[in-house]
């Protein structure tokens, strides 16, 4: 197994490189213009100017020379003052966020990462939970509701879905507001008594012992959790569901009962334990639609978040956002993929050998 | 109980003779596999209704100038055509001034009770007519399908053969550079390049489409290289290769065909999925000009109105509504196929 786990991990710099590279060469699509972001913080007006960018900044080089800059930075021939360079942790300067790229990397990924996390609540609980009750009452009302449910999850496009959840529960009922926090908290949060110790909203509420915070944003969570979550424990459902079906007809399965084991003890025993495991299989994918779901979801609901950057991004052409965007959830789900497998091969010995 | 009366449940024997026959002209005419494929889809409910909305959409396409007919003989169909251009949207049933259909069409007046064209689901901000959009949008939705799927099955196919028949070298270095593909989430990976291409290619279908094709090819070639490794070593094609078939020939008469199977659950499920990747794109305001006749970029005139969608909830339902449908015909599809061709549920359904 440590042979396994060796090898994969050697794989995760090729898939870097080879990630960095496909980022790179789709940046080539644009002019030296759009490129110069990386180094300047505007757009230059006049062609002198931008033939005197493009020359400072080697942005008509050839694209491995390009491309090395771009990782380990390039010096200003006038001033010897390095810039740019990823591996620097140097992304250029954001157009549509007004601040360096990392800067805005910091401060909105908190927002998205708590957003993530509490999503995973309801998938891991109503995915798992329903799909285990919907296979232990196979063609059971339970079952077909279930079914149903998960169905229409993954074929409700997210936007669709958060948009109608805000028209019946913000527009009609207005249970949920779209937003992080009602306009009187928001600025209160920002002023010098409320400790930001996590950057999450609702650990720091409750760290401060703001309660009514604390609820307030739990309260502008809701829809978004649910839209964010839906496409994904419907796919976690399934999943568990169809695995746990098959572990229930297994043959250990009926020798265990024919021992004269109560059904609760056969399924938390015998069944649980084997059919959770082709459930791990999913949770990169799960991961990748959070991802992609996070693009969407800020959007609709207002959240300043880092989907909600990279959709505005998107759309004026800001490419440095975009590309950090893009390397940030590309090194995230590898090192997920990788420590799913890592996980599967620990779990079930048959992957080990095979 | 004997492993032989093990695999074939009851169900998959054919009672009389009538159902014998039927089976066995079936067979004849697409082989057993494909015969037991094709018997499945059209005897589970779920995948016929399915079928049923797919066929819906495509006769929506195909009979779409006679459900509303575009303004005039030279107008570009894919353009919504547009009642002035008030930014405040009208609601269902509101009079159609400008731009209205050429003609009545048949079904108009009995159905609405009126002499003359109304925007029958309103109107979204700019008064691009909405029922308009969603008609002609099934158009759009199953071009889009057919393009992406297609192109990303076909080059996926391509990859996953030689990756799969030739192991080796050529599989490391194909596998390595589809991973690099697979490590972007697909719809931030499109969403980048989309954005990218639009001012190369300018905003109309293309864009968007090539984005999704470039990040959407890898999983049928993952998926069909599996599958190939497990068929080339069967006796069939050992025989066939000792018999002097070339590689081409192997590729293509014996392995692809007993290959190829599991794909085509991908192939269903995906011709949903892509569409509604694509109307995510337009909703984002990525790929497609304002007007044009697609579901999600009617939806994106919606974002104007968070907070008032309780008047405008018909810029919504609609265009979503149309979305929702033809997903999950095509999720109904894919389910089903899923479950026919999985050996573990093989007769025990």
């Amino acid at each position: 197994m440590t042979a396994y786990i060796i090898r994969r991990l050697l794989i995760l710099p090729v898939i870097m490189i080879g990630v960095t590279m496909l980022i790179f060469a789709m940046m080539q699509f644009l002019g030296p213009v759009e490129r110069s972001a990386l180094y300047i913080r505007d757009f230059p007006k006049t062609q002198g100017q931008i033939d005197a960018v493009i020359r400072r900044y080697g942005l008509d080089d050839p694209f491995l020379v390009q491309y090395w800059h771009w990782l380990v930075g390039k010096e200003d021939p006038e001033t010897g003052e390095l810039l740019g360079g990823i591996l620097r942790g140097d992304l250029g300067f954001s157009r549509t966020g007004r601040e360096p790229v990392i800067d805005l990397l910091k401060r909105r990924l908190p927002v998205t990462a708590e957003l993530a996390l509490v999503s995973m609540l309801p998938i891991v609980v109503i995915g798992i939970w329903l799909g285990m009750q919907a296979a232990l009452h196979h063609n059971e009302p339970i079952d077909q509701g279930a079914r149903v449910f998960a169905i229409l999850g993954y074929s409700f496009p997210t936007f669709v879905f958060g948009l109608l959840v805000l028209l019946i529960f913000y527009a009609k009922l207005n249970w949920f507001p779209p937003g992080r926090l009602s306009t009187q908290f928001s600025l209160e949060v920002t002023r010098p008594g409320f400790e930001n110790y996590t950057r999450f909203l609702t650990l720091d509420a409750l760290l401060n012992l703001r309660f009514d915070i604390f609820m307030d944003a739990l309260r502008h969570m809701v829809l978004p959790v649910v839209t964010l979550s839906y496409l994904s424990w419907a796919l976690l459902l399934k999943v568990t569901r169809s695995s746990m079906l098959e572990a229930l007809r297994q043959d250990y399965v009926t020798t265990a009962r024919a021992k004269g084991l109560s059904e609760r003890v056969v399924t938390n025993r015998h069944v649980r334990k084997n059919a959770l495991i082709p459930v791990a299989t999913i949770a990169g994918s799960t991961v990748a639609s959070l991802f992609n779901g996070v693009v969407i979801t800020e959007t609709i609901f207002d959240i300043p978040g880092l989907g909600s950057a990279a959709a505005a991004a998107a759309l004026s052409l800001d490419v440095m956002t975009m590309l950090a965007y893009a390397l940030f959830t590309a090194f995230l789900f590898v090192s997920v993929n990788l420590l799913v497998d890592v996980m599967y091969a620990v779990l079930d010995p048959r992957v080990r050998l095979g | 109980m004997t492993a032989s009366t093990k695999s074939v449940s009851p169900a998959t024997i054919p009672l009389n003779e009538q159902d014998l026959q039927e089976q066995r002209w079936l067979e004849r005419l697409v082989g057993p596999e494909w015969a037991r494929l094709i018997k499945g889809v059209l005897t589970n409910p779920l995948s016929v209704t399915g079928l049923v909305i797919i066929l819906g959409f495509i006769l929506i396409a195909a009979f779409a100038p006679i459900i509303v007919p575009p303004p005039n003989a030279t107008w570009d169909t894919t353009l919504i055509p547009r009642d002035g251009f008030g930014p405040e949207p009208k609601a269902p049933g509101s009079e159609w001034v400008r731009n209205a259909p050429g003609e009545i069409p048949f079904w108009y007046t009995p159905l609405t009770g009126r002499e003359e064209w109304v925007h029958l689901w309103g109107t979204a901000s700019g008064q691009y007519d909405i029922f308009y959009g969603v008609i002609w949008g099934s158009r759009t939705a199953l071009m889009i399908g057919g393009i992406v799927v297609l192109s990303s099955a076909i080059i996926g196919i391509f990859v996953g053969s030689l990756a799969g028949y030739y192991g080796g070298w050529v599989d490391e270095i194909l596998m390595r550079v589809v991973e690099v593909f697979i490590a972007f989430p697909f719809l931030v990976g499109a969403l980048i390049l989309a954005s990218i291409l639009v001012p190369k290619l300018g905003r109309s279908i293309w864009p968007a489409s090539i984005a999704l094709i470039v990040f959407g090819w890898t999983g049928y070639a993952r998926l069909l290289r599996g599958d190939i490794l497990a068929t080339k070593e069967r006796d069939y094609v050992q025989a066939a290769q000792a018999a002097g078939a070339n590689d081409f020939h192997l590729i293509l008469r014996h392995i692809l065909p007993n290959a190829i199977f599991p794909t085509l659950v991908v192939l269903s499920l995906d011709m949903g999925a892509i569409v509604l990747s694509f109307a995510a794109l337009s909703f984002l305001g990525i790929g497609v000009q304002e007007g044009y006749t697609d579901w999600g970029q009617i939806v994106s005139f919606a974002r104007s109105y968070i907070f008032s969608l309780d008047r405008y909830w018909f810029i919504i339902v609609y265009p979503g509504l149309a979305l929702l449908l033809y997903g999950l015909g095509w999720n109904l599809v894919g389910d089903a196929l899923r479950d026919i061709l999985d050996p573990k549920l093989r007769g025990k359904r």
